[in-house]
């Protein structure tokens, strides 16, 4: 860049390995542990590489579950999850995309009403109204229910305001074409909207599918039922605050099959990632 | 900004709006009401009568010592958190920028940590730093400290705060180092020509140029702290030991747990809405300056 000397050269490199080994870290001891039996673990003596539990471990994680907290395999744990975070995406990208779509390609009234109560959501995290909320969800009957876990998290402002941002780029002279072509506002929506915001529809959806799956307070609270467990909260319930019944091989395992597919999804979408997290917080 | 090329339609808008206002108002609006309203009511012991008695819940809640205690937590949680965070992703995002080798590996080795869920986050450092078995509490005590986040608080908070950072630095280390590449070569290069030296080139011309990313990451440092690490703080430590990392999230979530004052608890929920409606107040004044909506 601007000047070169050997020394800078040589820091920044060191400067980042640094960074990167102390934050892959944490994840790296979990990884062993999961590879070790309980005992290795619970009286401290831990080696730093792989153990020869590996397949064991993940075997009796995923199958068969912890046996005295969780109770229920985490590959179901998984799959309620999995189920979770592709709902509350795929919902949230839907409804805010036809929601933008009204209010940006048609004209009614109480039109900017209906933005701002949208809008307004953005300050309402479910954190500050969860018990209120978590009241009406019961008194519907969903507690327990896929529907009950997602729907209430599906709505918010986010998407909508950023695919209305996107389709205010879109050049007017599109729809005078389908317009004139004969077609109808639908027509126009799937023919020629959809398939120029498949860009922000995938960043969004990497950037929702993320924060479905590490979704917490929200299902601890919903789920009673160990068959609807999500994976995130199970690892909290197999640490025994007494910890001699901790079985933390299984607990550890449990944390690296949680991390596996939102960090995949990061680092093979890093792209559509970096785009989705830039254009949502403006 | 309007469109000037528009659908006709009466009903289909509506339509359109439906799924999106239907949720909003159900799950959002009626609950946020609920809680405003019942933080201007009082219940009896047994839930007959409910009567109305203005701000008495918020002058009692805001008597209560344990209260100011949940601020001061939250305040010392942000505020750790937000300064190692920040200068940490600093320090490597400018190490990034130089025109290294592996500059994009790295960036790919630093930005996982993002998609790891809080209470996952909690449930690691727990694991590190668990008094009788952790790696490092091993090593810490070896050391002769005398290690224990589950009878010090202040241990116990070193422990969130190590957390909450190591998961916040990718996002911040991604807008920083977005930042840095967005600042002319030819400044850095004039000062150069002048005979400035690395050091002195960062604090008078990059930090100073980097300030808007800086103050807007320092406000969604402050919102991810209030609001994303109730994970954490329950995954590995419950808000203990006696509430040394109890945050006023925490602590909603708690006293409303343990069921009783409906009135206290919806008027602490109301205190964070305030709280939170400032914050996204500040974040929109300062990113209106920038983009244009």
């Amino acid at each position: 860049m601007v000047q070169r000397r050997r020394l800078l050269d040589f820091l920044p490199h060191l400067i980042l390995l640094i960074g990167v080994a102390v934050v892959a870290f944490p994840v790296y001891v979990a990884f062993i542990a999961s590879t070790w039996d309980a005992a290795t673990i619970s009286n401290g003596s831990m080696p730093l590489r792989p153990g020869p539990h590996f397949a064991e471990n993940y075997y009796r994680t995923i199958f068969i579950g912890t046996s005295s907290s969780t109770r229920e395999p985490v590959g179901t744990m998984m799959l309620n999850s999995l189920i979770m975070a592709l709902t509350i995406a795929i919902g949230k990208i839907a409804i805010s995309l036809i929601s933008a779509f009204a209010v940006v390609y048609f004209r009614f009234p109480f039109r900017m009403t209906a933005f701002w109560i949208i809008f307004v959501t953005l300050m309402l995290p479910v954190e500050v109204r969860i018990f209120p909320t978590y009241k009406i969800v019961a008194d519907l009957k969903l507690l327990d229910t896929f529907a009950g876990l997602t729907i209430p998290l599906i709505a918010s402002a986010t998407a909508t305001l950023l695919f209305r941002q996107f389709f205010m780029t879109v050049p007017d002279e599109l729809v005078e074409a389908s317009k004139i072509d004969g077609a109808g506002p639908m027509k126009f929506f799937v023919d020629t909207l959809l398939p120029l915001s498949i860009t922000s529809v995938a960043a969004m959806f990497v950037i929702q599918f993320i924060y479905g799956w590490n979704q917490y307070l929200w299902p601890l609270l919903i789920t009673t039922k160990d068959n609807m467990q999500t994976i995130v909260i199970a690892i909290k319930k197999m640490i025994v605050t007494q910890d001699a019944l901790t079985e933390w091989q299984l607990a550890m395992a449990t944390a690296i099959l949680a991390m596996l597919p939102p960090v995949f999804v990061v680092v093979v979408m890093q792209r559509l990632f970096v785009k989705g997290l830039v254009e949502t917080e403006k | 900004m309007e469109k000037r090329v528009v659908f006709n339609g009466r009903l289909l808008p509506y339509l359109l709006l439906a799924p999106q206002l239907v949720i909003t108002l159900v799950f959002f609006y009626w609950p946020a009401g609920q809680a405003v309203l019942q933080s201007f009511l009082v219940q009896d012991a047994f839930g007959l009568s409910t009567e109305f008695v203005w701000f008495e819940n918020y002058q009692v809640l805001f008597s209560k010592p344990e209260y100011y205690k949940s601020m001061v937590t939250t305040a010392i949680f942000s505020s750790l958190v937000a300064f190692f965070s920040l200068s940490i992703a600093l320090l490597l995002a400018v190490q990034a920028d130089r025109h290294i080798k592996f500059a994009a590996g790295y960036k790919t080795l630093l930005i996982w940590p993002y998609a790891v869920a809080p209470a996952v986050a909690g449930v690691l450092w727990l694991f590190m730093f668990q008094p009788s078995l952790g790696l490092v509490s091993q090593a810490i005590r070896v050391a002769g400290f005398e290690w224990n986040p589950l009878l010090r608080q202040d241990h116990a908070m070193t422990l969130v705060v190590m957390s909450a950072t190591w998961k916040q630095i990718s996002y911040n280390f991604l807008f920083f180092l977005a930042g840095l590449q967005a600042i002319p070569k030819s400044v850095i290069e004039a000062a150069a020509i002048d005979g400035a030296r690395p050091a002195r080139r960062f604090w008078t011309i990059i930090f100073p140029l980097l300030s808007p990313t800086t103050f807007f990451l320092l406000v969604v440092n402050v919102v991810y702290v209030f609001f994303d690490t109730f994970g954490i703080i329950d995954a590995a430590t419950q808000g203990g030991p006696a509430k040394g990392t109890e945050t006023m999230v925490y602590k909603v979530y708690s006293d409303g747990r343990s069921g009783g004052d409906l009135g206290g608890s919806a008027a602490q929920s109301v205190v964070l809405m305030v709280i939170v409606i400032a914050l996204t107040a500040i974040q929109f004044r300062y990113v209106e300056r920038k983009v244009q909506y």
